[in-house]
């Protein structure tokens, strides 16, 4: 059972944190982000089967594969960004968290400009 | 890679505090300071490398170059 190891990971991490956040707080912020980089560790291998299927359906659909490598990019920020912004927020750096979410936003629609792109040449092409 | 990273830390931190505040007990407070920047920088040392396995994984799954 995956999920019993997970839950309990988190579980020990969060006790361990509350022990911790009073007596020094910079090293419980430092014991959230080891749980929490750990707890992707565990689960990336389903994350590439997950990923492994997608792009098995995107190439039986036809979707571009660039395009493909651009939504599985948006992921990987945004799974990135807010995984910094949540850390940041626990630690009590409010302002420095939304800065870090508004540049993955910033990245994230650098990255779908493309695909944007593409939408509104087709919607063009179909209204001519 | 497992679990037992995490309990590494919280002993660390648990230790460190014990260590801070008999230090300041007995009227040491620079030792005390000096003991919790050692900790922080051990800690960190640990939590740093473990953060770049993850950015590293999450740019090989996500298909960054």
């Amino acid at each position: 059972m995956e999920v019993v190891k997970i839950v309990g990971i988190g579980l020990a991490a969060g006790m361990l944190i509350s022990i911790l956040r009073q007596q020094k707080p910079e090293l419980a912020m430092q014991l959230s982000i080891a749980a929490a980089a750990m707890i992707f560790l565990l689960m990336v291998s389903r994350i590439m089967q997950v990923v492994d299927v997608m792009q098995t359906l995107s190439t039986k659909a036809r979707v571009d594969q660039a395009q493909m490598a651009a939504i599985l990019k948006i992921i990987g920020i945004a799974y990135v960004t807010d995984f910094g912004s949540q850390v940041l927020q626990d630690a009590g750096e409010k302002s420095v968290a939304s800065k870090v979410e508004m540049a993955g936003k910033i990245l994230i629609i650098l990255l779908a400009l493309p695909i944007i792109l593409a939408i509104m040449e087709t919607v063009l092409k179909l209204l001519e | 890679m497992d679990v037992a990273l995490l309990f590494k830390i919280a002993g660390v931190g648990i230790i460190v505090a014990v260590m801070a505040t008999v230090l300041k007990q007995a009227g040491k407070d620079e030792q005390g300071q000096m003991v919790t920047l050692v900790g922080v920088l051990l800690v960190l040392m640990m939590v740093v490398s473990l953060l770049g396995k993850f950015f590293s994984l999450v740019r090989s799954t996500f298909m960054f170059q």
